[in-house]
């Protein structure tokens, strides 16, 4: 797993700022003004740069006056134009890796969900300093960025903010391709979905969870009274706008046995969603917390996912299933797997070693691999040594 | 669990809160009702669960009530989604009303090479003048097709035998072809026809004009023979040859084939089936005899009643679903177009199974002389001296007249399922639609008794079948799910 935040070693910085890199020394002057520059060995440091970033243990010269940070060699990774934050107290965060395919930008940490199984569990106190930071950072990402997602929290609960946040990307990132993580309740409001749609984002899905066909469960999922209506009325409004939309479900415990009748539910109710994805569970956050009542070894359920899979493309929807691994899984449902994990939180397992199928399958969430997984997993294609 | 958390109760509804959505149930099994919601979404339910549900004593916890909430048989009060989606699904099935009428059918000739026995129209004569379409007919009929505000327009030739006036289908092809440059439809040729007399130029003009053949095949040759007469008794090896050649000109997927169950055909459905498996074929309409026409006539219609077509169907559809499980798919059609209506929120708005009937507004017949029916079945009837569905003469009356004429409007008006008399009440209504002209000719009422009907009948002996295999037999309802979501 690569590290994303941290604490510096040590910075000239005196209040909180915002980089984008560089490890080319010799781009023109007027550019490097606005770059901060990786110092990876002991060259003479090139002039110019508003910042330097020294990377682990590099016996460098620092002329006297120059602004830098001193990193841990976990942030080797960084390169030409990712994004890094620098706060006032030391701590370091990296917003954008230029070289991934999975950069999300985070809004908020306040969400009017509360998930039994959520991964970033929200906090109540005032975090709108985020989203002024976002602000500040989408004109300084490449102009080329292929795909961003927009996370939280509830990244919606900041209504025209957020609205905000989705025009200046369409403005300053034509190329990418945006997906909103949303628990789809703000839309049910008529008024503000229309002003989403009315943004006229050219590549722009939102990612909604269902959990259930019964709202009572779904509810008691999301710990809120009243949200699977909410959430359905936002599809609705959405897709009445002709909005893209995926339905996220996220499989355990509490939503596996009725997993059929929700295929069953989105075929006839919803059957005009862009996608539906099954996903596994990320051992991480709430859901460590509230194991027991979550875990269940997805080779256990296996047949069940094959059915709701099988449910859902008879209807012609298009469905992906994230975060599982192919031995755990009946070989129908392979074709619909897709390697989903963000390339910073994607491991295999021991068991892994050899297996034949190892650059077709998803792989584990990195904390999965530290808190638990499948018993079945094994390896395809390895034969004992004679 | 974090005591952060509330429980699954703390979401759960209080008892007997619930409201009831509209819904019809009809017995199943001694102990089993079938019950069906306001679009037609179903569930099987046991007599005592019904009385709770009905008396509002079904409780939350009760996988049947969680089924029921979900498929939009009750909500709660405060539930918005569900009205919601009962209407959007509502707008769904009835969307294809709005496009108006889709299928012209072009009787370009009455004359035939064949003799069949139940054929309803058809002459043997050498009569061109008589029974021929002309051009001057052909043009007012193409007036009427580009007319239909339907974005989407198809014309299919019918006859007789429609390639013994092949000039005049190229004719109306061309002149379709040519208002389209401007009309912009989405247009789409079908020639019906037995193939005996395609030849290779007629085929690389369909292919050139991208017209489908929808063709006959009856089952193996003795059968398919028997059923069709010509000289020669050649009918089932033209067949074969002229399907062989379609498919390399035209294009495999542009030759269907559809069988007619003759009184000969009972009894011999897995080889009528293997006929089509033999040729290709990815599936097979079990269609029942209609009662027009020569058919009466020679009285081959009553030879047969519905129960011992339900045998056949019931024995066909057997032996279907054992192909499937053996890894061979193959549809049954009649079923996938109810299977549609019964799985998922569209209506594949199949002409014999409409609310409101589709006579005229899914689909219209330009007869040879002009005269304009409101289905097939119509001009049949007329053929046995019957004219009550005539709607005009394209040489005599204008697009309004046709399509607010009293006949056809009345015949609208009547064939509303939802209003029908023991229709409206039926269980399986939204699944249904209306024959009006089925019911005026057997029964000389438009409405028809419905306890007497044999359209009744034999849908609901169709449907019934249908619905005890989804409850017994897992596989199967996948296999359906697949079907129903093909139209």
């Amino acid at each position: 797993m690569l590290t994303m935040s941290g604490k510096v070693i040590d910075s000239t910085l005196s209040q909180s700022e915002m980089f984008s890199l560089s490890e080319r020394r010799n781009i023109p002057h007027v550019l490097r003004e606005q770059k901060a520059f990786i110092v990876r060995n002991s060259e003479p440091l090139p002039e110019g740069f508003t910042h330097y970033f020294i990377i682990g243990d590099v016996d460098v010269n620092i002329p006297a006056g120059v602004g830098f940070t001193h990193l841990k060699k976990a942030f080797d990774y960084l390169g030409d134009d990712d994004i890094v934050r620098v706060l006032k107290d030391g701590s370091v965060r990296t917003l954008f890796r230029a070289s991934s395919r999975h950069n999300s930008v985070f809004l908020t940490e306040q969400c009017n969900n509360y998930c039994l199984m959520c991964s970033q569990p929200p906090k109540k106190h005032d975090d709108s300093w985020i989203i002024k930071e976002v602000r500040q950072m989408i004109p300084m990402l490449p102009r080329h960025v292929g795909s961003l997602g927009i996370t939280g929290g509830e990244p919606t609960l900041f209504g025209d903010e957020f609205l905000d946040i989705l025009r200046l990307c369409k403005s300053w990132l034509p190329y990418a391709s945006m997906h909103v993580l949303s628990n789809g309740r703000s839309f049910s409001d008529p008024k503000f979905a229309e002003k989403y749609a009315a943004i006229k984002h050219p590549d722009i899905m939102v990612g909604i969870p269902i959990y259930s066909d019964d709202p009572a469960r779904h509810d008691y999922v999301v710990q809120a009274k009243g949200a699977f209506d909410e959430t359905i009325q936002g599809i609705l409004n959405l897709k009445r706008l002709g909005q893209k939309v995926e339905i996220r479900v996220v499989i355990h415990k509490q939503t596996i046995d009725r997993l059929p009748e929700l295929a069953e539910f989105i075929a006839r109710n919803l059957l005009f969603v862009d996608q539906v994805a099954l996903m596994g569970l990320e051992m991480t956050g709430f859901t460590r917390a509230n194991l027991d009542a979550l875990w269940i070894d997805p080779h256990d359920y296996r047949d069940t996912l094959s059915e709701a899979v099988a449910i859902l493309t008879s209807y012609k929807i298009r469905v992906s299933v994230y975060n599982h691994q192919l031995c755990v899984l009946n070989s129908d449902v392979y074709p619909y797997c897709v390697k989903s994990i963000s390339d910073w939180k994607n491991e295999y397992a021991d068991e892994c070693a050899g297996c034949s199928k190892m650059t077709e399958c998803g792989g584990f969430f990195s904390s999965c691999i530290q808190f638990g997984y499948s018993k079945h997993i094994q390896p395809y294609g390895v034969k004992a040594i004679l | 669990m974090s005591s952060k958390f509330f429980p699954l109760v703390h979401y759960t509804p209080e008892q007997g809160k619930y409201e009831l959505l509209p819904f019809r149930f009809e017995p199943f099994s001694e102990d089993e009702v079938v019950i069906t919601n306001a679009v037609g979404e179903f569930h099987f339910l046991t007599r005592n669960k019904l009385n709770a549900l009905v008396d509002h004593k079904l409780h939350p916890n009760d996988p049947e009530y969680q089924h029921l909430r979900a498929r939009h048989f009750l909500r709660e009060q405060n539930d918005q989604a569900p009205i919601d989606l009962l209407a959007l699904k509502t707008r769904t099935k009835l969307h294809r009303l709005a496009n108006f009428t889709n299928l012209h059918l072009f009787v370009v000739s009455l004359r035939c090479d064949h003799s069949c026995p139940y054929c309803q129209v058809s002459r043997q004569s050498e009569d061109k003048a008589a029974f021929d379409m002309t051009r001057e007919t052909a043009d007012k009929g193409l007036d009427m097709v580009f007319r239909s505000p339907n974005p989407a327009l198809k014309i299919e030739f019918q006859g007789g035998e429609s390639l013994l006036n092949f000039e005049l289908i190229k004719y109306i092809v061309e002149a379709a072809e040519k208002r389209n440059e401007t009309a912009k439809r989405e247009l789409a040729f079908v020639i019906a026809t037995t193939l005996s007399l395609v030849t290779i130029d007629i085929l690389e003009y369909c292919r050139d004009h991208n017209i489908n053949l929808s063709s006959s095949l009856d089952g193996p040759e003795d059968l398919h023979n028997k059923n069709r007469p010509r000289p020669g008794r050649d009918s089932y090896a033209k067949f074969v040859e002229g399907l062989r050649k379609a498919r390399d000109i035209v294009g495999y997927d542009s030759v269907s084939a559809l069988m007619t169950t003759s009184p000969a055909s009972l009894g011999r459905v897995k080889e009528i089936i293997d006929e089509y498996l033999k040729h290709g074929f990815g599936g097979i309409f079990l269609r029942h005899l209609s009662p027009y026409g020569f058919a009466i006539k020679t009285k081959s219609y009553q030879s047969y009643d519905v129960d011992v077509w339900l045998k056949f169907y019931r024995e066909g559809l057997d032996y279907i679903l054992e192909l499937n499980k053996m890894g061979i798919p193959f549809t049954e059609h009649y079923s996938s177009i109810l299977l549609t209506k019964m799985l998922t929120a569209d209506n594949p708005g199949f002409v014999d199974l409409m609310n409101p009937s589709g006579a005229g507004i899914a689909a219209v017949v330009f007869n040879y002389d002009g005269d304009i029916y409101a289905s097939d079945e119509s001009r049949m009837l007329h053929e046995m001296g019957d004219s009550s569905f005539r709607l005009g003469n394209l040489h005599k009356n204008t697009y309004e007249e046709i399509f607010t004429s009293d006949v056809l409007l009345s015949l609208l008006d009547d064939s509303f399922t939802s209003s029908i008399p023991m229709c409206s009440e039926c269980t399986f209504e939204q699944w249904c639609g209306a024959d009006p002209v089925f019911h005026h000719a057997m029964y000389g009422d438009i409405l028809g008794r419905k306890p007497e009907s044999e359209f009744c009948r034999r849908t609901m002996g169709i449907i019934k079948h249908l619905l005890e295999i989804m409850r017994t037999d897992k596989e199967a309802k996948k296999i359906f799910m697949r079907w129903a979501n093909k139209c």
